[in-house]
């Protein structure tokens, strides 16, 4: 976290720095184009090897795209220098068209399908098979070190050739991905030699045996992060207890449910230095002197910031976490089912908190006690412990959003889950935190309006646009009219990404937000009553924009075929449903920009127009 | 007297009085549950033509949906919650209710019914405790005598004769064993019921 800001504190002061030499490079060339004295000339020439120096040392990639805009010199010398791409939509663009701009890459990021994928509303074969990738960087970057995949299919066959194709390969995380089983992890572990990175999160895997760990040789040492929450069946412990051993900077270690907490322990002996732990279940009968190793251990590591895992914890063992709580800024107990009682007693020694995410099991009493104990709180997640079963309804209400926000005036991010909610709570919440970045509030019920005063809930999601000018990220919920998003276009002048369910009156709110929101690059629709009209109304916008998904709206085929006519560089997908007739709705409509023009390896139920 | 058949009445109609979430008639929520997670392809393709909700049983009750209020029945992806977590909560669920005790608690003049674990308590004192918190109201100290007069609500329960008791009258473990549901009385009723031994 630290070393992150201090990145952007550092690419701030470079931003600087190129303002000021983009501002001497035009006057350059104002300078060339007018009679000018030798002496001027001098004094702004600026020699390229400085130039390339301070833009090698650009991280940001949007810093590194607006480099590329201010001339061709600057463009080459940005490209040559470039070691990290971003590619926000793997088909906005080609591993051709990548490879052939950049030819120095070593850290790649890409991701794939739209993130309502996230929510089974995206086909199981929609695409972003990463394959077609691979096969191009192992002829163009053969010294490529990192790849991480978001939202992408990996098959196993491609995890070997991973494996195979690149000997400097240092760092692989896929997260929220598919297509793969652990013989692929195996395929990982056997052979990249200098592997300092595995990070396996929330994937769709083929679990076939823990056999996979047990392949790393005994001559591998480099090993800092491994994170195989993800993948469930049982390990051999001694395998693992090796590996930690022998990796002595390993710094991330987040283990899954199979390891005991005597296990734990003995991970934890030989691992003082870690950063980051997840603990997998925590959960054992412990006998008095195992309680007490388990504590003294957890004395010595003092440098743990951050805390996940806790599936099966018992409240009982909780107070063995109270020497590592106070120096926790991280604390992920999203798996936990916890009371309020027993989230109180822990906060209690967590003054350092910075990040919250908990289960809504521990009711707005623990929402209190995080308003008491973390003044420095910067980000809440409340997730809902039971959101399927309508009989149990237990969980958070405003009341505990309303607390927290008086107790933790530096929040900015904030995912709320919750079953009731009203506008004067909201608006209570922003004046108590103005400088919200990231507000998703979702109101479980679809359509529900304020409950005590059964108005929309315009009013609240109006004080957030209002009152957040940082705004950059917002899901709204809830019974909402064309209001709500009349207030987006008017106010939410930084927003990035809107998610929208169930909501809004008419083509009109769509406009509004369309016309309104200069920054918007996402746009995610389901199920509101939103036309053609509006859809067309972004014409112009949509290429600026790295996506706009629309389910279950009003839109018909030939509301697409117009959209995509008219702007021949988006790509414009519509998902047809097995069976059902061509009535004109087009039910799924995925809309981005590209470069590289239509996808080939589009399903069958994939047309695009 | 009049307290007891007063409450008789209560009892007849507590299930007219119960807030559920479903079609009229369908009297088994949990039969809904299941079909949800039988969830064929067919079956989205379908609930996406219509909106995204739909009836679980459109095939069957079509006559109902016309004439009766849109049933609040399971949306594809909604809430949004990430596959990987909705598949570890189920996982949980699956042990949990294995091992799990868990009564429907109602309150009167609350709208909603709430179900708890009554494996998760040990004693009465800590049951009351947590009901208190959860609902946010006080129930105060049982008295063998007096039960709960006092306080402004009581709690009782249905045992498994189907008979109404005050919550302590008999020992927890048989408690725990014999009680099928609770219902937390607004002090007045209840007072009838405790004097009634």
């Amino acid at each position: 976290m630290e070393s992150s800001k201090l990145k952007r504190e550092k690419d701030s002061q470079i931003s600087d720095e190129l303002n000021e030499l983009r501002m001497e490079s035009s006057e350059l060339k104002k300078a060339r184009d007018s009679p000018i004295s030798d002496e001027s000339y001098r004094r702004s020439s600026f020699p390229d090897e400085v130039l390339e120096r301070v833009i090698s040392l650009l991280n940001s990639h949007r810093d590194r795209s607006s480099v590329s805009l201010v001339c061709k010199d600057w463009y080459n010398m940005e490209r040559w220098s470039r070691t990290h791409v971003f590619i926000g939509n793997c088909y906005s663009v080609s591993p051709e068209i990548v490879a052939q701009r950049f030819p120095k890459i070593r850290s790649v990021t890409l991701k794939g399908k739209p993130r309502f994928s996230d929510f089974n509303l995206v086909p199981q074969n929609w695409g972003a098979d990463v394959h077609a990738w691979l096969v191009v960087f192992a002829a163009k970057y053969p010294f490529l070190e990192e790849l991480r995949l978001k939202r992408m299919t990996i098959s196993d066959a491609s995890l070997e050739f991973l494996a195979s194709s690149f000997p400097n390969f240092k760092a692989l995380s896929l997260l929220s991905c598919d297509g793969f089983s652990t013989n692929g992890l195996a395929a990982i572990a056997t052979h990249c030699k200098n592997l300092t990175e595995l990070d396996i999160h929330e994937n769709d895997i083929d679990d076939k045996g823990g056999g996979w760990l047990s392949c790393f040789p005994e001559s591998f040492t480099s090993l800092e992060v491994l994170n195989f929450a993800n993948v469930t069946s049982d390990i051999n412990f001694d395998a693992l207890e090796r590996l930690t051993g022998r990796c002595k900077s390993m710094r991330v270690l987040k283990v899954n449910r199979s390891i005991s907490l005597e296990q734990l322990q003995r991970l934890l002996a030989n691992a003082p230095h870690l950063t980051e732990l997840g603990t997998g279940s925590f959960s054992q009968e412990l006998t008095p002197h195992q309680y007490e190793d388990l504590e003294s251990v957890f004395n010595n590591c003092k440098n743990i910031h951050t805390l996940s895992g806790l599936w099966e914890v018992k409240g009982l063992y909780l107070p063995a976490l109270y020497p590592v709580s106070t120096h926790l800024t991280f604390l992920n107990l999203s798996y936990a089912v916890l009371q309020s009682d027993e989230l109180a007693k822990l906060l209690v020694h967590c003054p350092q908190l910075r990040r919250l995410w908990v289960l809504d099991t521990v009711d707005d009493k623990g929402l209190e006690a995080v308003g008491s104990n973390c003044p420095l709180l910067e980000e809440l997640r409340v997730f809902p412990a039971d959101p399927f079963d309508e009989e149990i309804v237990h969980g958070v209400t405003e009341a505990g959003f309303v607390a927290v926000s008086y107790g933790c005036p530096r929040l900015h991010y904030v995912l709320y889950f919750c079953r009731q909610m009203t506008n004067a709570a909201v608006t209570t919440v922003v004046q108590n935190c103005p400088n919200f970045t990231h507000f998703r509030l979702c109101i479980m019920t679809p359509g529900q309006p304020d409950y005590l005063t059964n108005e929309p809930m315009d009013e609240a999601f109006g004080a957030v646009v209002k009152t957040c000018r940082k705004l950059r990220r917002l899901s709204v919920s809830g019974y909402l009219t064309d209001l709500t998003f009349e207030h987006i276009g008017r106010y939410a002048k930084n927003l990035e990404t809107l998610s929208v369910a169930f909501a809004g009156s008419s083509d009109w709110g769509m406009q509004c937000v369309l016309a309104g929101c200069p920054k918007l690059r996402k746009l995610e629709i389901r199920d509101c009553p939103f036309g053609n009209a509006a859809l067309l109304s972004g014409l112009e916008k949509y290429e600026s924009m790295r996506s706009l998904w629309m389910s279950a709206c009003n839109v018909t085929m030939n509301g697409c075929r117009l959209l995509a006519r008219e702007m021949p560089r988006l790509n414009v997908e519509v998902m047809k449903e097995e069976g059902s007739d061509d009535d004109g709705r087009a039910d799924k409509v995925y809309v981005y920009r590209s470069i590289a023009g239509r996808r080939r390896d589009a399903p069958s139920s994939v047309l695009t127009l | 007297m009049e307290g007891r058949m007063n409450y008789e009445n209560d009892l007849v109609n507590l299930k007219a009085t119960e807030l559920r979430l479903g079609l009229p008639g369908s009297d088994e929520p949990t039969e809904k549950k299941m079909r949800n997670n039988k969830r064929s392809s067919s079956e989205i393709s379908e609930e996406s033509r219509t909106s995204g909700v739909t009836d679980q049983a459109a095939g069957v009750n079509d006559e109902h949906e016309e004439s009766a209020p849109p049933a609040k029945a399971q949306v594809v992806g909604w809430p949004p919650i990430r596959s990987y977590r909705k598949n570890c909560l189920q996982a949980k669920k699956n042990e949990a209710e294995g091992s799990g005790m868990y009564v429907k608690v109602s309150v009167d003049g609350a709208p909603y019914l709430r179900k708890i674990d009554l494996k998760v308590y040990r004693s009465y004192p800590q049951l009351l405790k947590g009901l208190e918190n959860m609902f946010k109201l006080t129930i105060g100290a049982y008295s063998e005598r007096e039960g709960y007069n006092g306080s402004d609500y009581a709690p009782t329960y249905e045992d498994k004769d189907g008979d109404w008791m005050l919550v302590g009258d008999v020992p927890w473990e048989m408690f725990i064993s014999s009680c099928k549901r609770l219902r937390i009385m607004k002090g007045s009723e209840a007072r009838g019921l405790g004097s009634c031994l």
